[in-house]
């Protein structure tokens, strides 16, 4: 019985071609897309520099942010509410500004100040050029003090020497970090939504009384209309796997076979949301809608673009209740970091409760509306 | 015209009838804001660091029990080897293990130089550069004040001002975003999918016959919709100054006005998709990726265009969620009148004559 309905949506599913076209399409421009767009790696900031002082350390310290990789000098001027204007029409990013006297104070009382104002508009961006931007007027500092001191070794000042190593991803890459996530995101949106919209268009189009007449059994008729999408989504992740070896050249670091035994037991629970999410609604329109809503919140809290551990307790422990958060989570560090099955025991363990409790939640609610 | 008032009303008992849709379209904003305005940061508060340390000596201790009480870090473990540090990130229990040389207190007591090796999980690069940043600054911190007595010579100040956002709040660049995102989705979306929705069921066949011009059918449709945007616009405001606290610099009216004319466009744009479609999914599906995905990845609003390789951002021209977005940010936000945003204006004001034209063309072409 189950397999006659698994027939009929697969054959539905392929009679379409422009739902089809739409639902292969979608994923890979979205994996090709979003990863170039959503890079956060803030690597061109734009400078209006106000240099009150032309000496010659103003000019060194105006090159040293010209070298720099990170930094445009945009504009340079003399006056600070010029260089304002440039922040209003969007042309610079931050204003530093060197004082008159800037060297004369450096040389004399041991002591300059350098003012930076930052557009913080945009305050992820705002944080991370003004640091920056600091780093590179500290170095300057550095190298000054090192002209005028000869530093002897063990000398009388105590330095604590700290370097940094970035693991797993030493080169910063933004799309390593973006591309497992979004995957994860294509795999929820088959699962739960478009599992979603195919019942409720069953529903709309009165097709479901016809099947609950039938002697199909409830179960099997869920079975059933679950199953392909189950199929699909491993199917999504697939296609996604090969985009991100073409176009990234990116290789998952961990076993594939993780993260699909992994995906497997989610997806169970993305279509335990989208079953739930068809017993809410009668029509597409809704659906749609609601679907819009879900997904919203799913990016937003699941820490797709920012860490979930920064967020207040209830946003938290909201997102904990999420599946997508986990997967996400567990995807990259599969994919970037190489964590094994046994790292990820307890993970497994969790999202095999998150499945059977959105399953078991989604078969009660279907009873009671349709049964 | 009052069997076009007639129509009115009829979309707005529609409307009024689906109950579940309206409740979403007005949580929608309430929720977003909310997400955004308490709930969204980048901030790295609180992380999960380890410390690794042969000898956990009075100078480690000091320098753990510094990092642990900033805002920023929490140190959970001790680690024992370096073997440890992989599975310490492998297993998520945090994000960076501060390793110390051996004989770090001995060294810096004896030799006034010490290591410390920062070793960041950079899956997440930013909050790695971040988290790195700041416990620097609080090494160097500890190093200054054992510092003291002899003063470092010749040194820059840097004294920093957030301009506009002194508190980094996200909300301040996301609800100008959340604004313009609403609006594309119920101008466009709803509008197209409520038309196509007869189109599907066969009753706008049953439509068309009345005595109301075809084009005033389909306009009659988008006016619930106009108003729910309208409506939602002064959800958002009224939240983002009351609830949120943001300061709203600009004038109110500029202000609606542009709401007023993105509505338009985003309407035009609901009336274009529905003429070219037959299915409510096929609508649905090209509203969310050709509309809703552009709208989201080039208004600037949740990915920083200037990052984006050239034929993306050549693409985020034509998107018009973005000169929305540039219009509410300067009027919102940093107070701007309309000599500042006036090309921005002009641009929308074209796309949108361009699309009604389009529409209206098309329009006809269909239904003669």
């Amino acid at each position: 019985m189950i397999g006659v309905i698994v027939k009929k949506e697969f054959r539905q599913i392929f009679r379409n071609p422009d739902i089809l076209r739409m639902m292969i399409l979608m994923p890979i421009i979205q994996l090709i897309v979003l990863p170039f767009a959503a890079d956060y790696e803030i690597k061109n900031i734009n400078l209006a520099i106000v240099n009150q002082d032309n000496s010659t350390y103003s000019q060194r310290l105006i090159q040293k942010f010209e070298a720099g990789e990170y930094f445009e000098v945009k504009w340079l001027g003399q006056d600070y509410r010029s260089g304002l204007d440039e922040v209003e029409k969007g042309e610079a990013d931050i204003i530093i500004t060197i004082p008159s006297h800037f060297e004369q104070d450096l040389v004399r009382d041991n002591k300059a100040t350098i003012h930076m104002a930052t557009d913080a508009v945009n305050g992820v961006k705002a944080g991370l050029s003004s640091l920056y931007a600091s780093q590179i007027i500290a170095s300057f500092n550095q190298e000054v003090r090192e002209e005028w001191l000869v530093m002897p070794r063990n000398s009388e000042m105590v330095t604590i020497q700290s370097l940094s190593q970035n693991w797993y991803n030493p080169l910063n890459d933004y799309h390593l970090f973006m591309v497992p996530g979004i995957l994860a995101l294509l795999v929820t949106m088959v699962g739960a939504l478009i599992s979603a919209l195919n019942i409720v268009s069953e529903k709309e189009k009165g097709t479901i009384e016809q099947i609950n007449v039938t002697p199909i059994q409830k179960y099997q008729f869920i079975i059933g209309k679950l199953l392909p999408f189950w199929i699909l989504g491993l199917v999504s992740i697939t296609i996604g796997f090969i985009v991100s070896i073409v176009v990234f050249g990116l290789f998952s670091a961990g076993s594939y076979l993780v993260i699909y035994l992994y995906s497997g037991i989610y997806l169970l629970a993305a279509l335990g949301i989208g079953l739930l999410l068809s017993t809410f609604v009668d029509t597409q329109q809704q659906a749609t809608l609601f679907a819009f809503f879900i997904i919203m919140n799913f990016v937003l809290l699941s820490g797709l673009y920012t860490p979930t551990e920064s967020m207040p307790i209830w946003a938290n422990k909201l997102s904990w209740l999420l599946p997508p958060t986990h997967f996400i989570k567990v995807i990259r560090s599969v994919f970037i970091k190489g964590s094994s099955f046994s790292d990820l025991l307890p993970d497994f363990g969790l999202m095999a409760v998150f499945a059977m409790s959105y399953i078991g939640l989604a078969v009660l609610n279907y009873r009671k509306r349709a049964g | 015209m009052t069997t076009f008032t007639s129509f009115i009303i009829k979309e707005f008992q529609h409307v009024w009838r689906d109950k579940r849709s309206l409740f979403i379209l007005i949580a929608l904003p309430i929720s977003l804001m909310l997400l955004f305005g308490f709930a969204l940061s980048n901030e790295v508060k609180n992380s999960n660091i380890a410390i690794l340390a042969p000898v956990y000596d009075q100078e480690v201790l000091e320098l753990a029990d510094r990092l642990d009480q900033s805002k920023y870090f929490t140190v959970n473990e001790k680690l024992q080897s370096d073997k440890d540090i992989d599975a310490y990130f492998k297993q998520n229990r945090g994000r960076m293990v501060v390793v110390f040389e051996p004989d770090f207190g001995d060294k810096l007591n004896h030799e006034n130089q010490a290591t410390i090796n920062l070793i960041a999980d950079a899956t997440d690069p930013n909050t790695a550069t971040t988290m790195v940043g700041y416990a620097r600054s609080i090494i160097s911190a500890m190093q200054n004040e054992k510092l003291e007595p002899t003063k470092l010579p010749y040194s820059i100040q840097i004294e920093n001002r957030m301009l506009y956002n002194p508190q980094l709040l996200s909300a301040y660049n996301f609800v100008p975003g959340v604004m313009a995102l609403i609006l594309t989705l119920l101008g466009a979306m709803m509008t197209s999918v409520s038309i196509v929705k007869e189109k599907e069921y066969g009753s706008m066949e049953l439509l068309l016959v009345s005595p109301v011009k075809p084009l005033m059918v389909v306009i009659s449709k988008a006016i619930p919709y106009a108003l729910l945007c309208f409506i939602d616009v002064i959800i958002i405001l009224i939240m983002a100054r009351f609830v949120l606290k943001m300061p709203l610099q600009g004038n109110l009216f500029l202000l609606l006005g542009m709401s007023i004319l993105f509505i338009f466009t985003t309407l035009t744009l609901g009336l274009l998709i529905s003429n070219s479609v037959k299915q409510q999914q096929m609508a649905m599906f090209i509203s969310l990726v050709g509309l809703m995905m552009p709208s989201l990845l080039f208004s600037g609003f949740m990915f920083p265009i200037e990052n984006m390789p050239k034929v993306l951002q050549v693409i985020s021209h034509v998107v018009p969620t973005r000169y929305y977005f540039e219009i509410l940010k300067s009027i919102m936000i940093k107070g701007l009148g309309f000599s500042y945003i006036w090309k921005q204006s002009l641009i929308l004001l074209g796309m949108t004559v361009f699309f009604i034209a389009i529409a209206v063309k098309k329009f006809k072409i269909r239904l003669a």
